[in-house]
């Protein structure tokens, strides 16, 4: 399977990255190469194959819907470690264009 | 230097302080750290604060746990509260972690030291440390070579006797390929068995922390310590907590050996090819019966890993947007331009490629093709395995298919590097315990590079693996020889 530079545009948009000319012309190669290897997957006869996402066999776990209290310590690293803020605020930029 | 044993009976009879041990540690830190690069950061003041306990401890005549007062690496994607955690990528530099890994919290609690944390390719997305946003670690029987990776900081410190044993963490081989590359013992347990909690994801269906060690013994101290059900780790739920250690010297008389007939290909190396033939005989020596079996969907295990391993890294990843932790691009106008700044300035480019793969094999219109069709192949490979494991206690291939490579050898082409995790990737598919143990040398360049072979169990039967492999490290040497380190 071959990539385009524009494919690799949509992905990277997709993927909310932007890459240099040099990198978009480097990744349309080389994902171009990988796709064409995992290409190989469509040759397995995998008719009426049962699968999960897991291979534990595990069903979904659910726990109580409840409130429960942060350790003072680890919510003090983890406002701490916020880029921005307003007291104890997260600070992110506006979701609206202006 | 020693092994877990060998310190634990040293701390006991006093023949050395924790202190003194922690101090041996940071000395061969300093002397050879410099140049093989298997750490990105130290944890000196909390490690000789933890001695200090631990010698008082002593003084007063308490009897050690086997973990008390041991010296141990953690890689750099594990958390230690306060510690930094970057995964080795620029994306989470100044990162400091808010809380403990689950791992952290039991390691703790048998008293075990940390010293640092190790190096590895960005978010363990690699065989060869090479894309660490901070640089390569060397491979120590030759710094032209990589050590393996992702865990290659890990695999070193414990190859160099930086530290007594280290934990890495297992996506398609990051455990166990460069403990061959380095010539140290390596487990990855069943998925499930470890908590998951506090490793920073790549692949979650696919991701184990693991121990490395000088020995099977000192790997299954560690693995004994680590394992168990976490309520924050779901996938943990059918984690069995009970020790293997006593299960140790079982021996392998009447064990049942299989080595699968796909596992031979081209382009495994002659050399290594005749080492673990060497370590078969030694197993029909000791009274193994050796059974050829089949894993007829060995020829996919590649391809299905590098779909579903980059689809879930590109789900993962996604939590790295710049707000609330890690790197923020600066002078950005909207938050989207924040998000795309931020993830394409903090991102390498061996993130950058698994964040656009997996998102093109999710992308609607090539789901079916690609994902769906590779879930069905993984589901195939686990039955393959399953139907092994009915002939045969456990099986024995390759850990790699070549010796440690040149440093710029596979960097440039993605798909060569891909193909030293090919003997790896099936037990992750599968879900299945992995090991890797030391079984001889082949000369490059001059230079003896140590070959490891794998040994692969039935899902949450480390037990066997690891008595098979420590029967084989009493009557071989191959894990007790170290790189000479003289030139460094």
């Amino acid at each position: 399977m071959a990539l385009t530079q524009k494919d690799i545009d949509h992905i990277a948009q997709l993927g909310r990255l932007e890459c240099s000319a040099e990198e978009r012309e480097r990744f349309t190669k080389q994902l171009s190469s990988i796709l064409e290897y995992v290409a190989q997957l469509q040759e397995a006869d995998t008719a009426g194959v049962e699968y999960r996402y897991q291979v534990d066999g595990l069903e979904n776990i659910r726990n109580a819907d409840e409130v429960i209290q942060c350790n003072a310590d680890v919510r003090e690293n983890v406002l701490r470690a916020f880029p921005d803020n307003v007291g104890d605020m997260l600070k992110v930029k506006g979701i609206f264009e202006e | 230097m020693y092994t877990v044993r060998e310190a634990h009976e040293g701390l006991s009879k006093k023949e050395f302080s924790c202190h003194e041990l922690v101090q041996e540690c940071f000395d061969q830190i300093d002397r050879v750290d410099k140049t093989i690069h298997a750490f990105l950061a130290y944890t000196k003041e909390q490690a000789f604060t933890r001695a200090a306990r631990i010698d008082e401890k002593i003084s007063k005549g308490h009897v050690l746990g086997l973990l008390e007062g041991i010296p141990i690496a953690i890689k750099d994607n594990i958390l230690i509260s306060g510690v930094q955690a970057t995964a080795a990528s620029r994306i989470l530099k100044n990162y400091v972690a808010s809380y403990n890994a689950t791992v952290i919290e039991k390691l703790e609690k048998e008293g075990a030291i940390f010293l640092g944390k190790t190096n590895l390719d960005e978010f363990a997305m690699g065989s060869s440390t090479e894309n660490s946003a901070y640089g390569p670690t060397k491979n120590p029987w030759d710094t032209n070579r990589v050590p393996g990776g992702s865990s290659g900081g890990s695999a070193a410190a414990v190859a160099t006797d930086e530290c007594i044993a280290s934990l890495g963490s297992d996506t398609g081989g990051s455990i166990r390929q460069p403990a061959a590359l380095c010539g140290v013992t390596g487990l990855k347990p069943t998925y499930g068995a470890v908590s998951r909690y506090g490793l920073i994801a790549l692949a979650s269906s696919f991701d184990q922390i693991g121990p490395f060690g000088k020995t099977v013994e000192d790997v299954t101290i560690v693995f004994d310590a680590i394992k168990g059900a976490d309520p924050h780790d779901s996938s943990s739920g059918r984690a069995s907590a009970d020790s293997v250690l006593p299960h140790l010297s079982r021996g392998v008389k009447g064990m049942k050996i299989g080595i699968p007939r796909e596992y031979f290909i081209e382009g495994i190396d002659a050399d290594i090819q005749k080492c673990v033939d060497d370590a078969v005989m030694e197993y029909q020596r000791l009274g193994a019966e050796i059974i050829s079996v089949s894993l007829p969907h060995t020829s996919y295990a590649l391809a299905t890993y590098y779909v579903i391993m980059p689809a879930e890294a590109s789900s993962n990843l996604a939590r790295f947007d710049g707000m609330r932790y890690g790197h923020t691009a600066q002078d950005t106008r909207s938050l989207i331009e924040t998000y795309v700044r931020s993830r394409s300035e903090g991102f390498g480019a061996e993130a950058k490629r698994r964040i656009m793969l997996g998102t093109y094999v999710l992308a609607a219109g090539y789901y079916d093709a690609y994902y769906k069709q590779a879930q069905k192949v993984r589901a195939l490979m686990t039955r393959d395995f399953r139907e092994a494991f009915l002939q045969v206690d456990c099986i024995l291939t390759p850990t790699s298919p070549v010796a440690p490579f040149v440093f710029g050898e596979k960097i440039d082409d993605p798909l060569q590097m891909y193909l030293a995790d090919i003997f790896t990737v099936s037990a992750n598919i599968a879900g299945i315990p992995g090991m890797s143990v030391p079984c001889g040398f082949v000369m490059r360049d001059g230079k003896e590079l140590p070959v490891g072979m794998q040994l692969l169990g039935k899902h949450f039967d480390e037990a066997t693996i690891l008595a098979t492999g420590h029967a084989y490290q009493q009557t071989t040497d191959w894990h007790t020889r170290r790189p000479s380190l003289t030139s460094l």
